[in-house]
């Protein structure tokens, strides 16, 4: 195969990255853009989401398209609905004190992964595409699910952005973002608003997990990288900043997904790395975000 | 009824800034609070809209709003213009309005009253609120809080750092929302705006009450002014 189709193939691997990035991370994004939290259990709730989906996989019969649309409906509710659980437990008797809530979720990371280990198991286990349909281009073969999931992605990310920019919820969420304190002086509940918010930054890694399910294998373990890629991206993207999180997030994506083709996985993470860095000396707030506010 | 304040303690953590404040204003009067820097004057409004913990009394046209949760205390009728404005930055002037209103369902004529008091803000309403000139967000500020129809509103400094045209303006409407009966209490540090506007004067020093005068019993040159306001 020549250079073009190679590079193809890299690019669509790469925003099949992009787009499952870009909803993990824009859920950490909501999370500290609204609360100022920074959700080290964030990759833990990727992996709830994947082991979930591969629960109900298992129980629900007939055909593998139908379990898939159970575990997605059924997987980010019940992520958002231990995440909320943790808020209202844990974050909110800490008063979502910065340091103390980095503590906190890192507890919660051990906590969801042993808790994971014990009733799922050290195994990585597979959960069945729901369709097995391919794309024939004249060079190779691809994946129509992996096609899916940059459409499911997409779609999800656009009500996200029109639940934050149309709805009701959305404008007292953005206020409660910029002012804490004024937004209760206008009788919005910020400790409810809080905890929708842990929900739903929860779910949307959920989400992501469900969607890569069928392609990555669900592990006890598996939360790690993109804990670790979300950061990436919203560090470059701006914390807070929807647009900059996708933005980031097709960078990043598309990036790994060309330079681990052409050199080697490895060397992507490095550059994403020193990308970081980067952004962190030259411009602080990330390529989207607001110094102050 | 108005608002009343009795024995109001307060203050951030371990330092108590308020000791026990004595406080009444009545509606359809502006009362003006003066006093030194760090006298208590914001603490004071923040310890009113349930933002800090306090001891002491609250009353809201008779009900008790003390101790409530911060966001269960503009329902009972107050509204709180910060100092600064802290507007909504971001969101745009409409928006800063409907988060002004959600407690009154954002109804029409709110917003049309509103908009009758600073037509100005009805030309920029899809203008984001951090773009305004200063008097223009001053006006946004004033008029989120009126979203809410309050029947008590407080005002930390809001001619701080405007041009004379704005704070006549700004003046305006206080003095509309007294003759509609609004409680109107006004943090305000210079004297010839207090003379202008209030009907009382509270003077603040070492977080309490000193003293609470007719501001028609007040001149330029008032022994008050210098002894709690340094002017």
């Amino acid at each position: 195969m020549s250079f073009g189709p190679f590079l193809l193939l890299a690019l669509m691997e790469g925003l099949v990255t992009a787009a499952v990035l870009a909803l993990a991370a824009s859920g950490l994004s909501l999370v500290f853009g609204v609360m100022r939290v920074v959700n080290v259990a964030h990759g833990e709730f990727y992996m709830l989401g994947a082991v979930i989906a591969w629960f109900v996989t298992t129980l629900v019969p007939g055909p593998a398209w139908a379990g898939f649309l159970v575990a997605l409906a059924v997987a980010p509710v019940a992520v958002g609905a231990l995440a909320a659980a943790a808020d209202r437990l844990v974050l909110r008797r800490l008063d979502y004190d910065p340091e103390a809530t980095i503590v906190a979720t890192i507890g919660l990371l051990y906590m969801i992964q042993q808790a994971a280990l014990s009733f799922y198991g050290p195994d990585a286990r597979p959960v069945a595409a729901p369709f097995d349909w391919r794309l024939q281009l004249p060079w190779f073969g691809y994946s129509g699910y992996k096609l899916f999931v940059v459409l499911a992605a997409a779609v999800v990310l656009l009500a996200l952005w029109l639940f934050m920019t149309r709805s009701k919820v959305g404008l007292v969420m953005r206020a409660t973002q910029v002012d804490r304190d004024v937004a209760q002086a206008f009788g919005i509940d910020v400790d409810l608003v809080y905890m929708a918010v842990f929900g739903i930054g929860a779910a949307l890694a959920a989400v992501a997990a469900v969607l890569i399910v069928p392609i990555q294998q669900a592990h006890y373990l598996m939360g790690h990288d993109p804990l670790l890629l979300s950061f990436i991206v919203v560090i470059i993207g701006g914390l807070g900043s929807l647009r900059g999180t996708v933005v980031a997030a097709l960078v990043i994506g598309l990036s790994d997904g060309v330079i681990s083709m052409f050199f080697s996985p490895t060397l992507a993470k490095i550059l994403a790395t020193l990308l970081v860095a980067l952004v962190l000396v030259f411009r602080p707030q990330g390529l989207f975000g607001v110094r102050d506010r | 009824m108005g608002l009343e304040i009795a024995g109001l303690s307060a203050g951030y953590g371990p330092v108590t800034v308020l000791r026990g404040v004595d406080f009444t204003a009545r509606p359809g009067e502006v009362t003006c609070i003066m006093g030194r820097n760090g006298a208590g004057k914001t603490t004071l409004m923040k310890a009113i809209m349930g933002l800090l913990p306090g001891t002491g009394s609250v009353r809201v046209a008779g009900v008790e709003v003390l101790g409530l949760p911060a966001h269960r205390v503009p329902g009972h009728g107050l509204a709180w213009v910060p100092q600064g404005r802290r507007l909504f930055g971001p969101l745009t002037v409409a928006e800063n309005l409907e988060i002004g209103g959600l407690l009154r369902g954002n109804r029409p004529e709110i917003r049309a009253h509103v908009l009758r008091l600073f037509p100005r803000l009805g030309e920029r309403l899809g203008q984001v609120a951090a773009t305004l000139s200063g008097g223009e967000q001053q006006m946004l500020a004033i008029a989120r809080a009126l979203c809410l129809e309050p029947k008590v509103l407080l005002l930390d400094e809001p001619t701080e750092g405007l041009q004379p045209s704005m704070i006549a303006l700004i003046r305006d409407a206080v003095g509309q929302l007294r003759a509609e009966g609004v409680a109107v209490v006004l943090v305000e540090q210079r004297v010839e705006a207090v003379l202008k506007m209030a009907d009382r004067v509270a003077f603040m020093a070492h977080g309490r009450v000193a003293e609470m005068v007719s501001a028609a019993d007040l001149a330029p040159g008032a022994r008050q002014f210098a002894e709690f306001v340094g002017v």
